[in-house]
């Protein structure tokens, strides 16, 4: 009765309100292709054939997508991680030194840690993976709360933290010693560590479609997501209603750091084997890219993940084909980045088109102010 | 007729999805008088002044200034034809000075480099030819609010306003401020300007306006002038039915005491004791009405009683058990509800519905959540009961609460404090801002929650409030309680005096 009646109440809304929040990424994307193209053109080369090719990379067979897919899996923890922390207000730029504390913790436990069954070693490391990087987060959650220090801040320099952290030690004390190994890497991890792949689909791949779920539930249906959402939008409301703030804040990004830290546990569990620093760059910075691609939606980060791993994915079929530098894609991306920040100009064009439609969906909200 | 009208509008029309905002309006403004425009929220008042300054455009209707047809497609367009707006909001920035905000827009040059003795010029040929008193060098976070409204005026007229829209001018000034500004007012008209002043407080309209046009649910219920109405009238006119005014109360019956505060000291953003040993008592069943000019320590005092803020030494006690420092949620557990100062800072989140604002306090209890899980249905269901029961006018509780006029705003935040059994209402400002129909449902409600055992303590600065609420009145001047007195043993002159700091024995008899 109640839900019926609550569909019945915004079913008309719903739809307009699905379009206006899709409508910014979508037209950000159009565009950023179109400049590749143009970029593409002027080098060249053919971009229907550079774009195609890429596709077909992509999604063309079951390599295709097997890669696609593996390509995406961490980003949807990463862009997961940064959406969550949105919600509290929180712009968690740290996701990349989590995500890699996530891939070594993993891959420590995957390699060193003996006689454990199958299935159970495997979550142990994912576990374990997690908690590195949800630890490593709780450093800018506290910081922020009890020293006021700006977590963007914190983030970005716990960021270099990591990374010569985690160099430090794939390089020394959990270096790969056998003989003729001379790069940073760790052993490779036991079999009974690994995740598994299904002809195309990576285990992983499910993992992270659930912890989708699994967010956009803490956040919708459960009190803890209602503090978290009420501290982002209102954190004087919050206090009054009270909610505790400072320890929301700390809980945050200890869940948005997990994410992360999972997302980097499960490239190593999936797809790399072992600890490798080359293999897991930009993987957090990249989130940044999926949650505001996203609209730091649950279910939102999922299709702009995919987007992103399918070009990553695509691109190397895309040289070879095409002849297109495989960077074009960097440049895509970041032009779908600059879009959907300087949303302004999106909206702009997009308006310019609805205003010649001789519609206007601009002012439903205007009437009430008074 | 010979005259000749500032600013009329004919048979304006204003559609948003599924209201009428504006229904034929007819509104006319004669060269130099103080038209006011009268009406509830949500009446269609600032709707009809977003059209004429062009920030809407009307669907039907015409508009004409000086006589002469014109159509007005933007802010730019409205002050080509001496149109200014004096928002509610001021849009000043607060770092520069008088003079290089008068210019923001507009701004003199000498070759490539700012003209501002130009700029200062100007502010003292203005402030002279219209009595308006600015120091043009004063920085703008520096000057009390009467006196930024006074540079908002300004830069209207240094665009050569004319017809000046006044919106709700006197929502943010003290009753001294209100004075003066009616004071700037007169000088206005005297010299020519039109003034359109959109209010809803009857006593202001009565002492200002030349005639008052006053408007409901999009319609113009009629024109009128001081001199034919009343308050009364004028309120019955606003809400379309009569209005009790003065609220009725029977005598307080006290019992025990549940709110004590004991030498209570707190302090301020800049760490400045606000408030000063504070000492005082609420019982059940009775209102203590906290009276005194705004800033006085009355939003430092709540904020430590309502466990916002540190407190730095005393005690508040709540029914004879300290109470742990900063913690709203052992409040609100054992009792309290506050309806806070700023509804929209501490309120609600305005981006929520209407729903979800109204189990902010309780979200995480049954019915409202089972353990970690939110219960939808009940949330929809308590608010289908409260929006009802508290007459909150909204088309659906899935409304943002942002979306929603002043007046239902608070609603909401009434109905959510309301609606859980309360020992004691902590209400700073309830009615501030408030059309004349939310605020006599609002101090019903207040003295209801009195009749039925609560202790109510309440802060305003609006005096009229407290005489007609309070039963006891504590007047805060400086961070001190100056004098607690009996409600009907003391005179409106006396709590002046008493606000303005004069001394006990002077003024009042202490209780």
């Amino acid at each position: 009765m109640s839900e019926q009646e609550k569909r019945k109440t915004t079913a008309g809304g719903a739809l307009l309100r699905f379009w206006q929040s899709v409508s910014v990424p979508l037209g950000a994307v159009v565009l950023a292709l179109i400049i590749g193209a143009v970029i593409i053109e002027v080098s060249g080369a053919s971009a229907w054939d550079a774009y195609a090719s890429l596709a077909k990379g992509a999604f063309g067979n079951a390599a295709g997508w097997r890669r696609t897919l593996e390509k995406t899996t961490p980003l949807i923890f990463s862009g997961l991680a940064v959406a969550f922390a949105f919600k509290a207000g929180l712009f968690n730029i740290g996701a990349q030194g989590q995500l890699l504390f996530g891939a070594i913790t993993a891959a420590w436990v995957g390699f060193a840690v003996h006689g454990l069954p199958p299935g159970i070693h495997a979550a142990v490391a994912l576990t374990a993976g997690a908690i590195a990087g949800g630890l490593y987060g709780a450093i800018p959650g506290a910081l922020k709360t009890y020293t006021g220090a700006h977590e963007v801040i914190t983030t970005i320099m716990l960021n270099y933290v990591a990374m010569g952290f985690t160099d430090y030690l794939a390089n020394g004390p959990l270096k790969d010693t056998s003989p003729g190994n001379i790069v940073a890497r760790t052993p490779n991890i036991l079999p009974s560590a690994k995740l598994p792949t299904w002809s195309w689909l990576p285990f992983g791949f499910l993992l992270a479609v659930a912890a989708a779920a699994v967010v956009w539930w803490i956040l919708q249906h459960t009190t803890l997501g209602f503090e978290i959402r009420t501290v982002g939008q209102n954190p004087h409301a919050a206090r009054y209603a009270g909610m505790k703030v400072a320890r929301t804040v700390i809980l945050t990004m200890v869940i948005s750091a997990l994410l992360a830290g999972m997302g980097g546990a499960v490239e190593t569990q999936g797809v790399v084997g072992r600890y490798e620093p080359g293999f897991n760059a930009n993987l957090g910075f990249d989130g940044i890219t999926v949650a505001l691609l996203g609209k730091t939606a649950p279910f939102g980060v999922i299709p702009a993940a995919l987007l992103l791993g399918a070009m990553r994915a695509g691109s190397n079929v895309m040289q070879f084909h095409a002849h297109v530098a495989q960077e074009i894609t960097d440049v895509v991306q970041a032009l779908m980045l600059f879009f959907v920040a300087a949303d302004v100009i999106v909206r702009w064009l997009l308006r310019m088109k609805a205003a010649e439609e001789g519609e206007k969906i601009t002012l439903s909200t205007g009437w009430g102010s008074h | 007729m010979s005259e000749v009208l500032a600013l009329e509008v004919r048979n304006i029309v204003k559609r948003f999805p599924g209201v009428l905002a504006n229904d034929h309006v007819n509104f006319a403004l004669r060269k130099g008088e103080v038209h006011a425009l009268l009406g509830e929220n949500g009446a269609g008042k600032t709707t009809l002044m977003n059209i004429i300054y062009g920030l809407y455009h009307p669907d039907e209707g015409e508009i004409f200034v000086n006589g002469e047809k014109v159509t007005i497609d933007s802010p730019h367009d409205a002050i080509r034809l001496g149109i200014g707006m004096v928002h509610q909001h001021f849009m000043l920035v607060p770092v520069f000075t008088v003079a290089e905000n008068l210019i923001l827009g507009a701004e003199p040059t000498k070759g490539w480099t700012l003209n501002l003795d130009a700029a200062r010029e100007a502010v003292r040929r203005l402030s002279e030819q219209y009595g308006l008193e600015v120091d043009p060098d004063e920085v703008i976070e520096d000057m009390p609010v009467g006196v930024q409204q006074r540079v908002e005026i300004l830069k209207a007229l240094y665009r050569d306003a004319k017809v000046l829209v006044l919106d709700e001018p006197t929502a943010v000034l003290t009753p001294q401020e209100v004075e003066e500004l009616f004071v700037i007012m007169r000088q206005l008209t005297e010299r020519g300007v039109s003034i359109i002043f959109i209010t809803h407080k009857l006593k202001e309209v009565m002492a200002i306006a030349d005639h008052i046009t006053v408007m409901r649910r999009g319609k113009v219920v009629g024109t009128t002038t001081p001199a034919e109405t009343n308050e009364q009238g004028l309120a019955a006119m606003m809400v379309g039915r009569e209005v009790v005014l003065q609220v009725e109360k029977s005598p307080a019956k006290p019992k025990d005491v549940v709110l004590e505060v004991k030498d209570l000291v707190v302090e301020d953003e800049r760490h400045l004791v606000a408030v000063d040993g504070v000492s005082f008592e609420v019982r059940e069943g009775e209102i203590l009405g906290v009276a005194g000019v705004q800033g006085n320590g009355q939003t430092e005092l709540v904020e430590a009683i309502t466990g916002l803020r540190h407190i730095r030494g005393g005690k508040v006690l709540l029914r004879g058990k300290p109470t742990p420092e900063r913690n709203p949620r052992y409040l609100i557990e054992h009792g309290m509800a506050h309806i806070p100062e700023d509804r929209q800072k501490h309120g609600l989140v305005l981006s929520y519905t209407i729903a979800d604002n109204l189990v902010l306090c309780t979200y995480y209890k049954p019915p409202f959540a089972h353990g970690l899980q939110r219960n939808q249905a009940a949330i929809v269901e308590n608010a289908q009961k409260l929006v009802g029961q508290f007459d909150v006018r909204t088309p659906s509780i899935f409304t943002t609460a942002g979306s929603l006029s002043g007046g239902n705003q608070q609603k909401v935040i009434v109905a959510r404090e309301f609606s859980r059994p309360i020992k004691l209402l902590v209400a700073n400002q309830p009615t501030r801002g408030l059309d004349v129909g939310s605020i006599e449902y609002i101090h019903k409600r207040i003295i209801s929650m009195r009749d039925q055992g609560a202790a109510v303590l309440l802060v305003s600065a609006e005096l009229d409030e407290i005489t007609s609420l309070a039963d006891r009145i504590a007047v805060m001047y400086h961070g001190k309680i100056v004098a607690v007195v009996d409600a009907d043993k003391v005179t409106r002159t006396e709590l002046g005096l008493l606000m303005a700091g004069s001394k006990i024995a002077e003024a009042a008899p202490a209780v």
